[in-house]
């Protein structure tokens, strides 16, 4: 192949690191007002009254905006497709406030030192309610968190509105609790991962104007422009027709921007006065008043027979989804869809419990999305079982995973796994054989220990999300690519570029891609759930095949030949005796000129009925001091299935920084509260995400598959990445010290504790 | 109040704030390539170079450089696109946002150590923080630039 599979610089890449002016905030109008926020100080009240006169009064002050200049219609900010699954929960601005940093009131003025006067004249009023900050506490609470009676649901995702409970489920194949009483061996635990941050670099940031025709165009650093644009419309009550949002380069999303959050305040602003208006969100902000991963504590029970093959699978959530609904019962729903196939061995499995709201920063989407916290119970709960049962975890796995061409219990065919060739490349790397389940001591009260797990996710949403792609052939004879995906960094418009010239035998720089404008793009979902490369991508070959095709059937018009006889070879078109050929440029001179009149171009709209999983085997070597209880990653590796790796290099940073981010969640990252609901993360100081100094040396390897209902035979590598760490790094801190740390993060102090308590056990 | 730096080699006069950081300061006056992430002094995406010494421009009042020269990574653009090529190759620019600082830091530790280590180069560049590229392309990128990769 001439464009995938190779590893090709990302075309952007330069400018992006020149310091271009490419971001949202770079492009904003330099007189555009500039938004504010004021927010509530308390977890849990209602605005009994609010006076904005002094701040109105204040020169340079555009607006002030409170829940009675807003429209009065609840929507969701998840971005999802319509009807979202998610509650409509939300008004623009609500008298009810639900968390510590709930918006109270939208402040518009000519600078952002006048803005945050103004904010400081307005007198507010406050009823203040008995907040739900423990989450296992919320369900029946005496408080209800949302009593409105215009809550709206599109769909029934078991919600219990009096109760606080968003949303139940249940998935369950076979009966758990009779295979559960014939097994040999029952495991039992429970786990509790924390919320995460996703704490990218750029923060979250808008700006509006309105055009020449009067229409708002907004301009965010989003995943989902097109959902932004429903969204908005809603919210705002004005036609989607009337609406334009375009995406520049992002500064990292990582799931956060697939949540709609600053887009309506700069645009309301911009509707109300008619100015340019920009928003641009403080790292406190973006901590304190975003989203964040889902809590939650899973209890599982697995159930195995002498021989080691697990049977059972039994997993009770309970997850936290804040003060909003937004992704909750489907990061819920991914805990158990990413769990129970994983091993093909059983008789019955099962997946249920709730989601419940409480009075803390929504959750949102978070890369990994519910299998990251449901792989840290079920590879934990593994790893246990493994020290049950005596055997390597390794051998364990092999014994039970499911294989290609497998069908899972609950019906999930597997067209596509290297999986158990990962484990094996993953344990040479690490050199599990020399290191399992030795401890080493190294001196100093530091010992090491090795851990593992295996982990699968999805790509794409399976016929749900549909992706278009359009590509054109210019006069020229270049071709420009025009998608609707976000490419937030990761390279996914030089990815789909790659797909594209692979399919019309083309340089890659005769690729232009154009993404995303809601006005010119075709319609995409937004770069999320792992679906560009595989969904985008798909979209992207199948449109670049109906233009090939419609370039060789000009071709053969202006040959006079018969288009079954024609090769396209790089640069021209011929007949295979190679008597006639025409250039490609002449041709595309002459179908867009008086001869030809015609532009040619191919378009083509996909959806998956599958979601095929890539999978990872992760490996990590750490170093416990005994003393502190301070865990050290030495080596980490992780090795990835994503079927046909379109870009080497690109998928390999990929995985380094997917693990990393995993490495964060496992040891140090932490979203924390205070008695009174206050956010106490939300600073990079409070809030550590891993530095150069924190990861250790990580080793990265692919074993490739070839996914049959993927472009090429890819698979997605976004999310899957990070989801080993944790219960990896949990497994070899117990083979380092012989304590389960079973709370997310595995923080000094922790394991400092267990392994006093345990010693105090055996003295 | 008016402060007079030199900025990228060019003598300058800027208008600025009494309050008003010199990152601010400097996008404002379109020298974009200054970040900002954090509020805290943590991420070390606002380093420029302040009379050579990479610097935190969040954190350094703008009327704190009057007199003083400043170099962000739009006065170091050849020798930054060297190395930028170098991390492209790698695949190690993601999102971009954190690269001009990082480049910036990068460029300055090339002009102070001779041939470091792996544990040096990690050490000098803590301060930069990068969500998107788990560190290890961007180490890579560093070694192959400075000529210290082993295969290099
Ligand atoms: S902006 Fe983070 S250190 Fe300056
Ligand atoms: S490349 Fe995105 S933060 Fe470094």
């Amino acid at each position: 192949m001439r464009n995938v599979s190779k590893s090709v610089p990302k075309t952007d890449a330069l400018p992006l690191a020149l310091g271009k002016p490419v971001y949202t905030e770079d492009l904003a109008d330099a007189n555009a007002l500039v938004v504010k926020i004021l927010r509530s100080p308390h977890a849990f009240a209602r605005i009994k009254q609010i006076d904005a006169s002094k701040a109105l009064k204040l020169e340079g002050v555009a607006c002030v905006l409170t829940h009675n200049d807003v429209p009065d219609v609840r929507f969701t900010l998840a971005g999802q497709s319509y009807p979202e699954p998610s509650p409509y929960d939300r008004l623009v601005l609500d008298p009810i406030v639900r968390y510590v940093g709930d918006e109270v009131a939208i402040v518009a003025a000519v600078d952002e030192k006048t803005a945050v006067k103004a904010m400081k004249l307005i007198k507010v009023d406050y009823e203040v309610y008995q907040a739900v900050l423990d989450f296992e506490k919320a369900a029946g609470a005496a408080s209800i968190i949302h009593p409105e009676s215009d809550l709206h649901c599109n769909f029934d995702i078991g919600m219990k509105q009096m109760e606080n409970v968003v949303s139940t489920h249940k998935t369950e194949v076979g009966d758990v609790e009779a295979v559960l009483a014939e097994c040999a061996v029952v495991v039992e635990e429970t786990y509790h991962t924390q919320a995460q941050a996703h704490a990218m670099m750029e923060t979250y940031r808008a700006f509006s104007h309105l055009d020449h025709t009067g229409r708002l165009v907004v301009v965010s650093s989003t995943q989902i422009p097109f959902h932004v644009r429903r969204q908005l419309a809603r919210a705002l009550q004005i036609p989607a027709s009337r609406i334009r949002v375009i995406k520049p380069r992002i500064g990292g999303g990582f799931g956060g921007k697939q949540t709609g959050v600053v887009e309506m305040f700069c645009a309301i602003v911009t509707l109300k006065t008619g100015k340019a208006a920009k928003i641009v969100y403080d790292r406190k902000e973006t901590f304190g008043c975003t989203t964040s991963r889902h809590a939650m504590k899973l209890t599982v029970r697995l159930g195995a027979d002498l021989e080691g093959y697990i049977r059972a699978v039994d997993i009770q959530g309970l997850s936290d989804t804040g003060a909003y609904g937004e992704h909750a019962s489907t990061v819920f729903a991914v805990v158990g869809d990413k769990t129970l196939p994983l091993y093909n061995k059983t008789k019955a499995v099962r997946f249920y419990g709730q989601v419940v709201y409480t009075n803390k920063m929504p959750a949102g989407a978070l890369r990994g999305y519910g299998a990251t916290q449901g792989g840290f119970a079920l590879e934990s709960a593994v790893n246990k079982l493994a020290v049950v049962l005596k055997v390597d975890p390794a051998e364990l796995r092999l014994k039970n995973l499911i294989r290609e061409g497998e069908t899972s219990v609950t019906g999930k065919t597997i067209n596509s796994s290297a999986l158990d060739r990962c484990i094996i490349t993953g344990k040479e790397l690490i050199g599990w054989q020399e290191k399992y389940p030795t401890r080493k001591e190294c001196g100093a009260g530091k010992v090491r220990g090795v851990g593992m797990a295996v982990t699968m996710q999805g790509s794409g949403i399976a016929g749900i999300d549909t992706a278009a792609a359009e590509i054109r052939w210019n006069d020229d004879g270049n071709y420009t690519l025009l998608i609707g995906s976000t490419d937030m960094g990761t390279g996914s418009d030089t990815i789909l570029a790659q797909m594209a010239a692979e399919v019309l035998d083309a340089e890659l720089d005769s690729i232009i891609v154009h993404a995303a404008d809601t006005d010119v793009s075709p319609y995409d979902p937004g770069s999320y759930a792992s679906s560009t490369t595989y969904v985008t991508g798909m979209a992207v070959v199948k449109a670049a095949q109906e233009l090939k095709q419609k370039i060789m059937e000009q071709a053969a018009l202006h040959l006079a030949a018969d288009a079954a006889d024609l090769v396209w070879e790089r640069e021209e078109i011929r007949t295979l005796r190679g008597d006639k050929r025409i250039e490609l440029i002449s041709l595309a001179n002459l179908l867009v000129s008086g001869r030809g009149k015609m532009q040619l171009s191919g378009t083509a709209t996909h959806g998956s009925p599958v979601s095929p999983p890539p999978f990872i085997a992760g490996f990590a070597e750490v170093e416990v001091d005994l003393a502190t209880g301070k865990v050290a990653v030495v080596e980490y590796v992780s090795v990835v299935d994503c079927g046909t790796v379109i870009n080497p290099n690109l998928a390999r940073i990929q995985v380094e920084g997917g693990t990393v981010q995993g490495i964060g969640m496992a040891l140090t990252e932490d979203v924390r509260y205070d008695r009174r609901g206050m956010m106490q993360t939300n600073s990079f100081m409070q809030y550590k995400i891993p530095s150069r100094k924190d990861v250790g040396e990580i080793k990265v390897a692919f074993e490739a598959s070839h996914e049959p209902t993927g472009p090429f035979g890819a698979k997605s590598v976004g999310e899957v990445v990070i989801n080993t760490p944790p219960p990896a790094i949990a497994h070899a801190v117990y083979n380092a010290t012989g304590v389960w740390i079973t709370e997310l993060p595995i923080l000094p102090e922790k394991v400092w504790q267990a392994v006093q308590k345990k010693q105090g056990n055996e003295e | 109040m008016q402060i007079e730096v030199i900025i990228n080699d060019k003598a300058m006069a800027l208008r600025v704030g009494k309050a008003e950081f010199l990152a601010d300061a400097l996008r404002r006056y379109g020298f974009c390539s200054v970040r900002k992430g954090c509020d805290t002094t943590c991420c070390g995406l606002c380093s420029v170079w302040i009379d050579g010494q990479p610097t935190l421009s969040c954190a350094v009042l703008a009327i704190r450089v009057d007199g003083k020269t400043v170099t962000t990574l739009e006065g170091v653009a050849a020798e930054a696109e060297a190395f930028a090529k170098v991390l492209a190759a790698e695949g190690a620019e993601q999102c971009g946002f954190c690269s001009p600082g990082f480049i910036m830091t990068v460029l300055a530790m090339k002009r102070e150590l001779t041939a470091p280590s792996d544990e040096e180069i990690i050490h000098y560049l803590t301060g930069n923080l990068c969500r998107c590229t788990g560190y290890m392309g961007q180490l890579r990128a560093v070694k192959t630039y400075l000529g210290v990769a082993k295969d290099a």
